[in-house]
């Protein structure tokens, strides 16, 4: 290169504009490139997210629809022993699984033979009975006649239904009868679909077609409400120290590099501190969203920190020294202004922690939120799982209809994060100031 | 500016508040300790029967449903085993039988008195795409084809595993390269494959039977240990990702729970072991060699203080749920014969002492 260019400027003398010129070609391509891979690194990213968004949607649609099962069930007071006026105990007691199966074997009689029956009985799901039973629980009037009811349809005939079984060809999930009930049913016009509200009122269950994402759901939010409050008045708490208040010394050096340091430490590590100091010492409950809670809170604490640290360094100086110079005291000047100035900035920073803390399952498994749980927790204390957790025990399911579910239960996390990230870029901006 | 300053001063309220009820609400759970749901802890094999028996139960009585989780049958022990009261479980599952070191420990830590229930036996497969070749294999192929090192004609004398394809390993097999998916070492599946039809294989070979007496180590060593030169690929633990891989690999093989094998029969196919198909019948008189039992056990000392164990307990061993045609088998769950059966139900009803 040196040499070319002494031997140019020796042989010819090129004046600086046209050396300029010369260069200006090359110096565009390189913009030009520079701004494609750019551009298309854009592109990669956007349609990888793309395809897995596509992917999670086309797998979770047919969890949104749920297949019932019209039956007229005989709910005479004959048949149920007992009336509409009876006592809720006694309503509860009754034998629905076998209304049910009278039901079924009413609408077929031509099925005779014993193992011809327990196929003709899994068309319904085995949970449908608690179902009429509820219902019935909260509507006795039902009792004393024959009622036309919708019963959950089971996950295999579920499957069915939607067309997600090729039937054309051999297939061994299935035996004929299973297959011509479905068609008689079908022809019958007794086979209906209609959106899954189950699936957004029930917490989990070992049957896909029961399954619910409510309890992961509510979980979620209580452990991520314990992190939050938890967190964030600390975590802004130890940045304004740090940033406004404390002395320049080794001792504060040292509690900042910590800090960072802690930023990098494994989440699993944090699970293992919980379960030791919080179950073991504490001995708060197991699998609560108040011990994940605090797990996560330890784990968002330094990523809240360094955020909020750098949005209140971020304030311009100018402004706190104009507050003192009108008279306000130092505590009054970091309050009252850079607090505030610096709030979309620690608001963003707590965001982005709180989502990470939702998406974690790792020290959760420590302090056994990975967990079947049916019930919805109704309190901090009682024992609780979140969605991820909810994906990963649904996506190690044998049954097949957990597949749909599982697509579902990450939109919902999916949405869930949005959500909370929208709410982020709305606070930003009405707290944003421009200086 | 003055909603700004309102709002900074609400926060440093809300800092105050939140603290203040957080210190009340710690104090007040470490004081009134109280459980009155059923904690189960143990094996991820036993896990999706267990928790099936859970719901119904929930739902059926007005207990609440019992909290499970899936720690593996060794936390599970851990966990079980760590003392009595409130704070601890009062099952824990298991896809082995308990060890007698476990069961030191636990009375170490004054768990006195435990009850076991052996629920059912679960086989473990060793499958393919349907469409792909039917392989039928002996545990010696498939401890040929697995092990890190293979014998000789010579006796006594071991080299690294020359296989590359099944018909090296027995003629009878097709020619296709040794692909096997399996479960990872912390898995009770990978456990009990290499227990069951590893060792069952190595066996066959009378020196290293012979070993087993003189050098227990070396026996363990030359049975239990899998390639780890690509044939046999860790594939997690999660089986429906197995069978998924298996779908788009038709010359792999994959291992797994029989209950996955059940759920998937459109998909994949078992291969026959020893001449035998995994299906329910064979493992449930044994013929299939592949199978394990499966167990929980109860702590006596929470029966009566933990709301609905008993219950629980009578929902589980009842005939519709562990039963011949009981729900269970719905899932998976090899069910037990007459005698076994009965046995288990008199140990229940009876709280019977376990003793090793």
């Amino acid at each position: 290169m040196w040499s070319e260019n002494t031997e140019n400027s020796m042989i010819s003398k090129i004046s600086n504009t046209e050396k300029v010129k010369k260069s200006l070609k090359s110096r565009y391509l390189k913009e030009k490139i520079f701004k494609f891979v750019g551009l298309s690194s854009i592109f990669v990213a956007f349609f990888f997210l793309l395809i897995l968004l596509s992917d999670v949607m086309m797998k979770a649609f047919p969890a949104f629809i749920q297949t019932k099962v019209e039956l007229e069930l005989d709910l005479s007071e004959e048949n149920t022993g007992v009336s509409a006026k009876s006592d809720i105990k006694e309503i509860k007691d009754v034998d629905y699984r076998k209304i049910i199966r009278e039901a079924l074997s009413a609408e077929f009689p031509e099925v005779k033979k014993r193992a011809e029956k327990k196929t003709m009985f899994s068309i319904i799901s085995t949970g449908a009975e608690f179902q009429l039973r509820d219902m019935i629980v909260d509507n006795p009037q039902l009792i004393g006649s024959k009622q036309k009811i919708e019963l959950v349809a089971d996950d295999n005939f579920d499957a069915l239904a939607k067309g997600q079984i090729d039937l054309t060809g051999e297939q061994k999930r299935f035996d004929d009868l299973t297959i011509n009930l479905y068609k008689e049913l079908d022809e019958k016009g007794k086979v209906n679909k209609s959106f899954n509200w189950q699936f957004f009122k029930t917490g989990d269950s070992r049957e896909p077609e029961q399954a619910g994402i409510k309890g992961a759901v509510i979980g979620s939010l209580y452990t991520i409400l314990v992190t939050l409050l938890l967190s964030f008045p600390v975590a802004v708490a130890a940045a304004i120290y740090l940033e406004e208040f404390a002395p320049k010394n080794r001792f504060i050096d040292f509690i900042e590099i910590n800090i960072n340091n802690l930023a990098a430490v494994p989440s699993i590590v944090f699970g293992l501190l919980g379960l030791a100091v919080f179950i073991n010492f504490f001995s708060l409950p197991r699998s609560a969203p108040l011990v994940g809670g605090i797990v996560l809170s330890l784990m968002t604490l330094p990523t809240i920190i360094i955020a909020a640290r750098s949005a209140i360094k971020a304030v311009p100086p100018s402004l706190r020294e104009a507050a003192l110079g009108l008279g306000a005291s130092k505590m009054q000047t970091v309050f009252h202004h850079v607090f505030p100035a610096a709030l979309p900035g620690i608001l963003t920073g707590t965001i982005i922690g709180m989502a990470q803390a939702l998406g974690e399952t790792a020290p959760l498994l420590m302090i056994g939120m990975v967990a079947f749980i049916v019930d919805i927790p109704q309190a901090i204390t009682d024992p609780a799982t979140v969605l991820p957790v909810q994906v990963f025990l649904w996506s190690d399911s044998p049954e097949r209809g957990f597949l749909e579910k599982t697509s579902a239960a990450i939109l919902i996390l999916i949405l869930f994060l949005i959500a909370m990230n929208a709410l982020a870029i709305y606070l930003r901006k009405k707290f944003e100031k421009k200086w | 500016m003055s909603p700004i300053i309102n709002l900074g001063l609400n926060t440093m309220k809300k800092i105050k508040s939140t603290l203040l009820a957080l210190t009340v609400a710690a104090s007040f759970n470490a004081s009134s300790a109280e459980r009155d749901y059923i904690s189960i802890v143990g094996s991820s094999t036993v896990y999706p029967f267990s928790t099936v028996v859970a719901e119904r139960f929930g739902k059926s009585t007005d207990f609440k449903t019992p909290k499970i989780e899936s720690t593996g049958t060794g936390g599970g022990m851990k966990l079980f085993c760590k003392g009595v009261g409130v704070d601890t479980a009062d099952i824990t599952n298991a896809s082995r039988r308990i060890k007698s070191s476990e069961f030191e420990m636990c009375k170490e830590n004054g768990v006195d008195g435990i009850v076991e229930v052996l629920i059912g036996y679960d086989g473990i497969v060793i499958a393919n795409a349907i469409d792909s070749h039917d392989f039928k294999l002996s545990r010696k192929d498939l401890f040929l084809a697995l092990a890190k090192e293979v014998p000789t004609d010579k006796d006594g004398e071991l080299v690294a595993n020359p296989y590359k394809t099944w018909n090296e390993v027995n003629p009878e097999l097709p020619a296709i390269a040794i692909e096997v998916l399996g479960p990872p070492p912390t898995s009770g599946t990978r456990d009990a494959f290499v227990e069951l039809a590893m060792e069952g294989g190595c066996k066959k070979f009378d020196w290293i039977k012979a070993t087993k007496d003189s050098d227990k180590n070396k026996y363990k060593s030359i049975c239990h240990t899998i390639r780890e030169d690509g044939a046999y690929i860790e594939a997690g633990e999660n089986d429906n990702l197995i069978i998924q891989k298996l779908q788009k690999n038709p010359d792999a093989l994959g291992i797994f729970g029989f209950s996955f094998l059940d759920q998937n029969a459109d998909l994949v196919k078992g291969s026959l072991v020893d001449g035998s198909a995994p299906e329910f019948e064979t493992i449930a008189d044994g013929s299939y060699p592949v199978s394990r039992p499966l167990f929980f056990y109860v702590k006596k000392a929470h029966v009566g203080k933990i709301p609905g164990i008993k219950e629980f307990l009578d929902e589980f061993t009842s005939e519709k749920s562990m039963g011949e045609e009981g729900y269970l088998t719905d899932k998976g769950l090899i069910p037990l014969g007459g005698d076994k059966y009965q046995k288990v139900v008199d140990d229940v009803q009876n709280l019977n002492d376990l003793s090793l």
